[in-house]
């Protein structure tokens, strides 16, 4: 399994009976191999429309990772979604995606 | 003529991070010019995460990497000049740039610094053969207009290329809903990080086809079928092996070019390999008083480095500018062996050495358990262990001052080697 924590991509082996990782090369890969053997989780990043002069699109990102399996179902609820400016980095665009507790947030500040 | 200390052409990350940097070391007189109409570069399409890592400690999205950087420099004196071209700089440092507020009109500079970045390589680049239907985009293109302009560029695509924005594009056309139906690359190896292959291609099931290439396209108005082939060790197309995909979308992730035309004009010494122009330990060309950072140097993989590099160039461009005007003691130039293809900087003045040097470099194959040896003359005087390094990975080395001011030769060598144990 290789880590997709950092760009250095370590190639990671997880023993199912001991929980025991490695290859890893830090902390946050231990971490990864438990959990992507278990339950793979991602963060999402899309965007909606946003009703402003200056922008299109307002791109989006979950604020946790959410289980993989709930990737597509969760990018399909931003389909009719409409942002107002002003909009600032953090704010949330839409709350508790699918009951896992994560929302989509705004990665982009759009004033008007 | 308008006048500044420093003109900094290009607002994406290079140019921010070289602005902030320049400020805080007491250049307060800056103009940072932008040829779109906001500020971030090519961050602001780069909607998806993993940026940041090394700089804040942290995983933003690029727009938000952007936003930091966007901060600070509005916490400067800089003066910010988007909608405005540069058409042309001279060796004097007389910037010729046009606008639509402002009209045409010449500017001077002390000091310069040139963070352009750089561009797509198009289908011209690689000479595909077949019609030319639309639904055929670079990558970077592709993603803009889904991005940022809010239009779907298709509904099933094939992919030629495994560059990092190849597999990012892959992914955000699976998220809108097209079908992504492979992945075709010409070398044995991706050039994209593992992870992007892992969580861009492996997570939708979308195959990577290795040492294969797009050897015909059909369709009239728009884009009908693709044909792959696989090719031999030459990258000759091996008859026999060809594939039809059914696809109204080719995206091309085919590398990325420098964008120099200024560089080139001003008789900026330009180095073949990168693309770039030559630089110094302290990113100032051929040029004396005209410093490059970022992707018009060479291309890089993460933004970190370039926002690394580019306050390197900030700090130099300030030190230049308020009177440090030592510079040009002697020069040694770093040559590239083997496996190791180019490095930045490509030649160093010991003397403007504070600590040590960060030399940037790429290599042509996978090694293994390799040794990286730094030589002046026959004499190895450093060398370092790296677990792997692979073709689609910028490396780097730090040389210690201590190394560099034994150099007696005026040019020291870089090679690669593969550690064989007994």
């Amino acid at each position: 399994m290789i880590c997709i924590c950092c760009p250095k991509g370590c190639h990671l082996v997880y023993d199912e009976k001991s929980g025991n990782v490695s290859g890893n090369s830090c902390a946050m890969g231990a971490r990864y191999a438990a959990a992507e053997a278990v339950d793979p989780k991602r963060v999402v990043t899309s965007t909606v429309r946003i009703n402003s002069s200056t922008a299109v699109m307002l791109p989006v990102k979950t604020n946790f990772a959410i289980p993989k399996h709930m990737v597509m179902k969760a990018v399909e609820l931003l389909n009719d979604i409409e942002v107002q400016p002003p909009v600032f980095i953090g704010d949330v665009v839409y709350k508790n995606i699918l009951g896992t507790g994560a929302d989509f947030v705004c990665t982009k500040t759009v004033n008007e | 003529m308008r006048h500044y200390q420093l003109a900094i052409i290009g607002a994406g990350p290079a140019g921010l991070a070289a602005a902030v940097k320049a400020y805080e070391n007491g250049v307060k007189k800056i103009l940072v010019i932008e040829r779109d109409k906001i500020l971030g570069g090519i961050l602001n399409q780069c909607i998806h995460n993993g940026f940041g890592l090394h700089r804040f400690k942290q995983e933003l999205t690029g727009p938000e990497y952007a936003d930091r950087y966007i901060k600070m420099l509005n916490e400067t004196s800089a003066e910010i000049q988007t909608d405005t071209m540069v058409l042309n700089i001279t060796k004097e440092r007389i910037l010729s740039v046009i606008s639509p507020l402002r009209g045409f009109e010449n500017i001077k500079a002390d000091a310069v610094i040139l963070a352009m970045g750089c561009r797509e390589r198009t289908r011209g680049a690689i000479r595909i053969p077949g019609s030319r239907p639309s639904g055929i985009f670079t990558a970077g293109t592709a993603q803009r207009y889904i991005n940022i302009d809010g239009y779907m560029v298709g509904r099933r695509a094939v992919i030629l290329g495994s560059g990092d924005i190849g597999l990012i594009m892959a992914r955000r056309m699976t998220l809108e809903g097209a079908k992504v139906l492979a992945c075709i690359e010409v070398m044995p190896y991706s050039s994209g990080l593992n992870r992007n292959i892992v969580q861009c291609l492996n997570d939708f099931d979308i195959p990577l086809y290795l040492s294969h290439t797009v050897i015909d396209i059909k369709g009239a108005n728009r884009l009908e079928k693709v044909i792959a082939a696989k090719v031999d060790e030459n990258r000759r197309p091996i008859k026999g092996t060809e594939m039809e995909f059914d696809c109204d979308t080719l995206l091309l992730s085919i590398g990325l070019i420098p964008e120099n035309e200024l560089t080139r004009a001003c008789g900026i010494q330009i180095d073949f390999r990168t693309n770039g122009a030559y630089v110094y330990e302290n990113m100032q060309t051929s040029c004396e008083g005209i410093f490059a950072c970022g992707n018009v140097v060479h291309v890089h993989d993460l933004v970190d480095y370039v926002s690394e590099e580019s306050e390197k160039a900030g700090e130099a461009a300030a030190k230049y500018i308020l009177g440090d005007k030592t510079l040009n003691n002697k020069t040694i130039e770093i040559d590239a062996q083997g496996a190791v293809t180019y490095t930045v900087p490509q030649r160093m003045r010991c003397e403007n050495i504070d600590k040590n040097l960060k030399v940037f470099f790429r290599v042509n194959k996978s090694i293994d358990k390799a040794k990286i040896i730094v030589s002046d003359y026959q004499k190895d005087i450093a060398s370092f262990k790296k677990q792997y390094v692979v073709p689609g990975e910028m490396q780097n080395i730090i040389l210690a001052k201590n190394q560099i001011e034994n150099i007696r030769g005026d040019y020291i060598t870089i090679r690669a080697e593969e550690i064989i144990s007994e």
